[in-house]
């Protein structure tokens, strides 16, 4: 049955505060989840004070900062420090986002900040994503085409066949859209989740793929795509600014179109 | 613990080629539901101050009967697919799912053929 607590060793405490604003007058306050399943101890939330006079914009400059110069033991993944490769992918301010693009001054008060939600946490803001890529691959994300290509050409798209995919293949795979639909918390062992809907929806409009059919064969399941309650968490959240429950909305309609 | 794949296990027991339908059923039994209950909900407004002989008079109505036995079915055919979406989504233990979704499904069939007699018995006065 559902469970309405925390696991016993998953319920968080107090943490530790670290004062590093140095006297400055310009300061804000990051409380940060820490996990170290090294530890037998519960997760807690460290406090951190920082001078935000040298600190960059973004959350991620502030995570960087605490690394750097406060406290070397805080775990979290970045790269592109752009919005690119989808790796600082975070819950800030109670909503999922990549810290490289929230800025410091959107949030009001103490920036919170924890794991991505509902995921088994490797360590303080690090989740595993294994089922998460998993179901990713699970949709055969590559052109599956029967037609041969031209023998001295690429395959050829219109303009209106480009504009289909073009949002849809602008997913960055960051999860915070899977991570922040209930559907998804409650039963991704079997729902594929918002992310790979888009990714898979991404194929069956891709006027150059000729799966379609097979795609749409896999897809309809009570679980794999009918668990989309249409709760629209994984649109509001995304920080591309994409659309996955409408991506969602057009595969139902695709598969009520050909019974009928 | 199992040493199983990651993909191996998304890919589990592959899909069920099952769901449109249900999805579906829910649009169109809901798109009737809202039909059926406005007259519903426009009818007991109508009928505050009716005692049981006129309430009897009412439902024994044809177009009443026929529109009260509508209602009773779709409500009982919309109840259903929602519950069973409730159990799928919560309960995760297989045994207790599968005893959940057929006590669901009893249930409603007797409540849908309890709500058949008891409208025909006073629409034809058996």
């Amino acid at each position: 049955m559902a469970e309405f607590r925390l696991p016993k060793n998953s319920r968080i405490t107090k943490g530790k505060h670290f004062d590093a604003a140095n006297g400055s007058g310009n300061t804000r306050t990051f409380a940060v989840y820490r996990y170290d399943p090294d530890s037998a101890e519960n997760p807690r939330v460290d406090t951190y004070e920082i001078d935000m006079d040298s600190c960059g914009p973004m959350v991620l400059d502030a995570l960087i900062k605490i690394k750097n110069e406060i406290d070397p033991t805080l775990t979290f993944r970045r790269s592109c420090r752009e919005g690119i490769c989808g790796s600082c992918a975070m819950n800030i301010d109670g909503g999922n986002t990549l810290a490289c693009t929230r800025a410091n001054d959107e949030v009001k008060g103490d920036v919170k900040i924890y794991p991505l939600p509902h995921m088994p946490v490797v360590k303080d803001l690090v989740t595993d994503l294994t089922n998460f890529y998993a179901q990713y691959a699970s949709i055969k994300p590559w052109l599956q085409a029967r037609t041969p290509p031209p023998p001295d050409s690429e395959r050829l798209q219109s303009k209106e066949d480009q504009e289909l995919i073009n949002e849809p293949s602008a997913c960055i795979l960051c999860a915070c859209c899977s991570t922040s639909c209930p559907s998804y918390w409650w039963n991704s062992d079997r729902y594929l989740g918002p992310a790979a809907l888009l990714a898979a929806y991404r194929w069956l409009v891709d006027t150059r793929d000729d799966a379609t059919g097979e795609r749409l064969d896999e897809l309809e399941d009570p679980f794999r795509l009918y668990r989309c309650h249409t709760i629209m968490n994984c649109t509001q959240t995304c920080p591309k600014g994409l659309n996955p429950a409408l991506a969602i909305a057009e595969t139902k309609k695709m598969l009520v179109e050909r019974k009928y | 613990m199992s040493l199983r794949s990651p993909l191996g296990r998304v890919l589990g027991l592959g899909s069920a080629k099952d769901g449109t339908s249900h999805w579906w059923g829910q649009r169109v039994s809901g798109l009737a539901l809202a039909v059926l209950g406005s007259w519903f909900a426009w009818s007991l407004a109508t009928m505050s101050g009716f005692g049981y002989a006129e309430a009897l008079t009412f439902i024994g109505r044809p177009l009443n009967a026929l529109l009260l036995l509508l209602l009773s079915v779709t409500m009982a055919w919309h109840s259903y697919l929602g519950v069973q979406v409730v159990i799928e989504d919560y309960v995760h233990s297989h045994g207790l799912k599968i005893a959940s979704l057929l006590i669901s499904r009893y249930a409603h069939v007797v409540l849908a053929a309890a709500a058949i007699y008891a409208i025909l018995k006073i629409g034809i006065g058996a």
